[in-house]
């Protein structure tokens, strides 16, 4: 029997996401040598038109990371669906937006705008821009155009499963990987997490006071965390109540708080929203001057609630941007 | 070219759609005695009854505006009054926090609103009622379920796109 057909695939995303597949070291070779991966632009020399030219779903399963933010990814997002049985969504930006999904604060022209004429580390006196078109010696060069909102994968796609993290870790990669190669899959649509609070494997556990009480909230460069210490009773914003355990809690072993990168559990359809929650009703004061005096310690809630789902989040984007505008979406 | 002009087929005049939140034991009898007074209020709320307004989750706010509503209004105990001690308490430092959230995200301030409104006070429900939807009115729709589809409309057009280049074979 042939080996099964695997692709990997990255759209806006940083490159973290390869990295962790690269960080499985010696398992992956275990993983290489029952598969054949078809598609890694990252490692590998492969070309879009051989996947074109492969019949549909014949690609057992391509991991995609990055959120989808231009036509180019939203092409290759649509390609590798076709040609995939299961499409995974690996990693924060493909499975909620992650950090790009952010850039749905504003509009695209302010985004351009400010990367190439305003960024202060910026020598662009011409104010050139990137076209999407260009013509030299009669040879027409094109790029992709940006579309105006961030989207997960799932917004442009369907998706099977969710790979969840930023990046998702060796050891869930590898426990993905594994049910997928087995065959001993969930119901589909399922993160390929466990689905309880982060706080469940967080080895300051036994420090969270039973009774929260905030009179001030302090971000980590603020203050020397004690490194043992439940991060919610030294007053710092940890969104691990709100987020998926999974992680093997390695930002708490590291003396940082949690920001949220393994997204909600299945009960919960805003991250951010549900750890506003459950942070303000701890503020100890009952007045209103002094509750907005302690919640100036939060000056940025959406980056700080939705860092990493902004674009999956109920709102999704900024809602007084102008919408795109049909077929022209892209640069100006 | 897929800019087919939407044959507009004479909507309603627009009205704010406001979806209230009240509390069991205060707001919620106060908006029976307003009715059972008799008192007049604007008829665009749509109330539903919770046994708290700390049992408001944000997420209830938000997915309402998300869903097509134009305001919400929370209603529960005086402070000291909570049938549960805490809860208003609770609802209130959200409720601070959310506003600051939403305003971030383009969304006037003005069309949340939270009020204490004591099961004496059924006047207070038509005023507060009545002060949300003009306020609402001033601010125009909020249209958020329409603005979502608007954005995917990005979408579409690539796939048209893809759809014609695979029409033409071996284009690749």
């Amino acid at each position: 029997m042939a080996k099964p057909k695997v692709a990997f695939y990255w759209c806006a995303s940083c490159g973290g996401c390869e990295e962790t597949v690269v960080d499985m070291a010696e398992d992956i070779l275990g993983v290489v040598e029952q598969v054949d991966i078809v598609l890694w632009p990252v490692a590998m020399d492969f070309k879009y038109k051989d996947i074109r030219a492969m019949a549909d779903q014949s690609i057992t399963a391509t991991l995609l990371n990055g959120a989808i933010r231009s036509t180019e990814q939203e092409e290759m997002a649509r390609l590798l669906r076709r040609k995939s049985r299961f499409l995974i969504a690996y990693g924060s930006c493909a499975v909620s937006g992650g950090i790009p999904g952010l850039a749905n604060q504003f509009a695209l022209e302010q985004i351009l705008q400010f990367n190439y004429e305003q960024a202060p580390t910026l020598v662009n006196e011409s104010k050139t821009r990137p076209q999407l078109r260009f013509r030299e010696d009669g040879r027409e060069v094109t790029l992709p155009a940006l579309h105006q909102v961030v989207r997960s994968l799932d917004q442009v796609v369907e998706v099977d499963y969710y790979v969840p993290g930023c990046p998702p870790t060796p050891k869930i990669t590898k426990a993905a990987l594994g049910a997928l190669l087995e065959g001993k899959l969930p119901p589909k649509g399922s993160v390929l997490a466990p689905d309880v609070a982060l706080c469940d494997e967080c080895p300051r556990k036994q420090t969270r006071p039973a009774d929260l009480s905030f009179s001030q909230f302090k971000r980590p460069h603020q203050l020397l965390a004690d490194p043992e210490l439940c991060f919610l009773a030294q007053g710092v914003v940890c969104m691990g109540p709100a987020t998926r355990s999974g992680c093997g809690s390695q930002c708490a072993a590291g003396n940082m708080p949690c920001t949220g990168c393994f997204g909600p559990t299945s009960r919960v359809h805003d991250q951010g929203l549900k750890i506003l929650s459950a942070l303000c009703a701890n503020i100890a004061s009952r007045e209103e001057s002094e509750i907005d005096q302690v919640l100036e310690g939060i000056p940025d809630p959406v980056g700080t609630f939705h860092r990493y789902g902004l674009a999956k989040s109920l709102l999704r984007r900024r809602v007084d941007l102008p919408a795109p505008d049909g077929a022209k979406a892209g640069q100006g | 070219m897929n800019e087919i002009p939407s044959p507009a087929p004479a909507p309603a005049p627009w009205r704010p759609r406001i979806i209230a939140f009240f509390c069991n034991w205060c707001t919620y009898t106060a908006a029976d005695l307003a009715g059972v007074s008799r008192l007049k209020y604007a008829p665009n709320v749509r109330v539903i009854r919770l046994m708290c307004s700390g049992r408001v989750d944000p997420q209830f706010i938000v997915d309402a505006l998300a869903k097509g509503a134009d305001g919400v209004l929370v209603g529960g105990c005086h402070p000291g009054d909570c049938h549960y001690v805490e809860g208003n308490y609770k609802m209130l430092r959200r409720f601070r926090l959310l506003r600051r959230l939403l305003k971030n995200m383009g969304i006037e301030p003005e069309r949340i609103r939270l009020e204490w409104i004591s099961a004496a006070e059924g006047e207070k429900v038509k005023r507060v009622v009545n002060e949300l939807t003009d306020a609402v009115l001033k601010l125009g729709p909020l249209n958020l379920s329409q603005k979502a589809a608007d954005w995917d409309k990005e979408l579409a057009a690539l796939e048209e796109n893809i759809k014609a280049a695979e029409a033409e074979p071996a284009a690749a």
